[in-house]
């Protein structure tokens, strides 16, 4: 039979993809009939009654299933309707016409030039092998969890159009940084959720080349997903062991020592420094020799004002405060933006604590002062730059 | 005269190789390997006494073998025993009559713990890496933790009775070998491994024999004190996921530990409380006075050990050869791409370079 050429092994004649053996796609079913019919077919052994048995069986079917074609009546449903259809699949089997391969390559050339720049060949051999280097887990972190390779690919990458387009970060005192070796940066702790500390992270590493190394609340390493992303981004917990640890082995490490009562404090409250906890960062860079950098962050205070706080809510949640700014429940997850506030971080005069002796540290009236000092400083720097400053989004 | 050496818990791999090589070690006449079921393999000259240090009997072995150093190793988490209670009964009660049986005996001279880093616990109040001197932040009521605090504080306190006798006493990172089956090595062995969602905690891990060197290097060097031994480096558990190209299945913490008591009831791994703190907040024990002061260097680091580890499984999905495969095969496909194109911009009519015809494409 001349039938039996047409067929092209694997479909067993049945029009679409695969062997036979799988369901056809949706294309295929609406151009063949259902594959259940024609096996009902060959049981059939009187024609008119079974053609009949099937009208109904097809009304059923369209009242049961309304999206199903109506074009299936039985009376079409026959050996020579099939070979038809099957014939065009035949043909498409033939290599596609379509776009030519050299075209396909060219457009990713293209597309490669784009996102790479000229150079684009080694920089996508780069970037695929930093791939499989991430996907295998070759790399290494720190003691603390410190990812430097992500933190630099991404969270950085990340920030640094919010720090630069958004905020408008100026950054002064940069040079108060030191190139190399450790040093405390303390600032001011305020904008409901911790951004400025982000920010600062942002602006040490891209004016300084240094990592910030924050230290973090518990409340940090409790929550999840946020532990995660902070063990990376080499936030550590602040406790006087973490400290004095990384200030030894050279870091730059960040504290904000209001801590909660900082970033969440009333909107009424703003540039006004709260308690600097019990100056525990003091005898850490103290106990390591290391300066102590006062930082004034000016526009975090701004980004969320903080006007009311859920505390019977927070304290079911675990959590130091429930925000309420004029737009955070009511707009729903649109008050989550930060306002665009104008930001100035200014990097004050290093306050050296390697002048005093070893048990320095021990000496609460020692350690009391120079928390004062540097709280004073913050303070003093905070409302001079409130004054330079034009308007709040200026 | 050498020394005569007695060790608990050889029934265990651990114990039975340690005690195997001491007996072969210089300076040691004798080994006496006790635990309550006989050990499953070759002790080699090691005799082998089968008693139960919740029993006074062990003082007998004690004095009748005239004992001078006792290697301690049989305080177990719950996993390896059985119940939390059992555990606690053969860890703390067993401790405390062994203890007792040393104090009476006057050949003894030293007396080596076999303790491990889950004394420190894991919290989120945990600093980033433990020293010796820091205790757990966090001690559950009942549980491994609390056993092992327990029991460190016992020999501290026989280290007071007993000045004479010198106290060692090793806090030991998650061992882990190809030949060695731990609860951690069990989990790892899964072939998607529950995490805990949204926490990637940090690990250091020991590899086996580092661990039996670490405790011969003790019960041979005349050093006191409590040490931290744990391979250098830490990795983050997602790391030595992807090293192992199995893929994670995050969990949130609430269903981690109701899954974990089906999987122990299963016996596929342990799960305990504390094995889902660890594996939420994970732990890092600082190994300066092990370097330092006991004068031991590990073989491997974390990261070494766990490849060895690694290396003695199957790979999984995601395995290193797939990728690097993928990789070669994008690059292949990328760089004939580039070669195509530069051909076909040499054969077009008109003088180009091969950069403008990159250019050009």
């Amino acid at each position: 039979m001349g039938d039996a050429e047409i067929i092209p092994i694997g479909t067993r004649g049945k029009p679409g993809r695969g062997t036979g053996s799988v369901k056809p796609s949706s294309s295929a079913r609406s151009l063949a009939p259902a594959p259940k019919k024609p096996r009902q077919r060959p049981r059939a052994d009187e024609p008119a009654e079974k053609a009949a048995e099937q009208a109904h069986e097809t009304v059923g079917e369209a009242l049961a299933a309304p999206p199903e074609p109506t074009l299936r009546l039985p009376e079409q449903r026959t050996p020579a309707a099939e070979a038809p259809a099957a014939r065009p699949a035949v043909d498409h089997r033939h290599p596609t016409p379509g776009i030519p391969a050299v075209d396909w390559l060219s457009g990713f050339t293209t597309a490669a030039i784009e996102v790479f720049g000229d150079n684009w060949e080694p920089r996508l051999a780069a970037f695929l092998a930093f791939l499989r280097r991430r996907l295998t887990g070759d790399y290494t972190v720190d003691e603390y969890g410190f990812d430097a390779e992500i933190t630099e690919r991404f969270f950085m990458t990340a920030i640094r159009p919010i720090a630069d387009k958004w905020f408008r970060i100026e950054v002064r005192g940069v040079e108060n940084i030191p190139a190399d070796g450790g040093a405390l940066v303390v600032s001011n702790h305020s904008g409901t959720i911790p951004v400025d500390g982000l920010m600062t992270m942002v602006t040490v590493h891209d004016h300084a080349h240094r990592f910030l190394r924050p230290l973090g609340a518990d409340l940090v390493f409790r929550l999840p997903v946020v532990s995660e992303l902070a063990r990376k981004g080499g936030v550590t917990l602040a406790c006087n062991e973490d400290a004095e640890r990384m200030l030894k082995g050279g870091e730059i490490v960040g504290v904000w020592p209001e801590g909660f009562k900082g970033i969440g404090k009333p909107y009424s409250e703003r540039y006004k420094l709260q308690r600097f906890g019990r100056g525990g960062f003091v005898s850490a860079a103290i106990r390591t020799g290391v300066p102590i950098i006062p930082t004034s962050v000016v526009g975090a205070e701004e980004i969320y004002p903080l006007v009311g706080n859920v505390p019977s809510l927070a304290r079911l949640l675990g959590l130091p405060y429930i925000p309420i700014t004029p737009f955070f429940p009511l707009l729903g997850p649109l008050g989550l933006v930060p306002l665009p506030s104008k930001w100035i971080i200014e990097f004050g005069e290093p306050i050296r604590t390697d002048v005093y002796d070893a048990g320095a540290a021990e000496d609460p009236m020692l350690v009391f002062n120079v928390t004062d000092q540097v709280r004073e400083t913050i303070q003093q720097t905070l409302y001079g730059l409130l004054m330079q400053r034009k308007s709040v989004f200026g | 005269m050498g020394r005569v050496v007695l060790v608990t818990g050889v029934a265990r791999d651990l114990g039975r190789r340690f005690a195997r090589q001491l007996s072969a070690a210089p300076g040691v006449d004798r080994v006496v390997g006790v635990d309550i079921s006989p050990p499953r393999g070759d002790l080699g000259g090691v005799s082998f006494a089968r008693a139960d240090i919740r029993n006074p009997v062990i003082a007998k072995v004690i004095m009748r073998e005239q004992v001078d150093t006792v290697v301690h190793m049989s305080v177990l988490p719950s996993a390896s025993v059985g119940s939390g209670a059992a555990a606690k009964e053969l860890n703390v009660i067993g401790t405390m009559q062994l203890l007792a049986a040393c104090q009476q005996s006057p050949d003894l001279e030293h007396f080596v713990l076999k303790s491990s880093t889950s004394a420190y616990g894991s919290s989120s109040r945990d600093p980033a890496m433990f020293s010796e001197d820091m205790d757990a932040r966090r001690v559950g009521a009942v549980g491994f933790v609390k056993d092992l605090n327990e029991v460190e504080g016992y020999v501290r306190g026989f280290a007071r009775r007993r000045p004479d006798v010198r106290v060692t006493t090793l806090r030991t990172a998650p061992a882990i070998g190809p030949s060695l089956s731990t609860p951690l090595a069990a989990y790892f062995k899964l072939p998607v491994i529950p995490t805990v969602l949204g926490f990637d905690p940090r690990m250091q891990f020991l590899n086996d024999t580092d661990l039996i060197d670490a405790i011969e290097h003790a019960t041979l060097h005349d050093v006191a004190g409590t040490f931290n031994i744990a391979g250098d480096g830490v990795m983050m558990l997602s790391q030595a996921l992807r090293r192992l190209g199995r893929p994670a299945l995050p969990m949130p913490a609430f269903a981690m530990s109701t899954f974990g008591s089906a999987m122990r009831q299963a016996r596929l791994t342990d799960f305990s409380r504390e094995q889902v703190a660890f594996l939420t907040y994970g732990r890092g024990v600082d190994t300066t006075r092990m370097r330092e002061v006991l004068g031991f260097q590990p073989s491997r680091s974390t990261a070494e050990a766990f490849e060895e580890f690694a290396m003695s499984l199957e790979p999984g999905v995601v395995s290193e050869r797939r990728v690097r495969a993928a990789e070669l095969a994008l690059l292949g496909a990328l760089g004939g791409a580039r070669d195509r194109v530069a051909q076909l911009a040499s054969a077009a009519p008109g003088p180009t370079t091969r950069q403008g015809g990159e250019l050009d494409g």
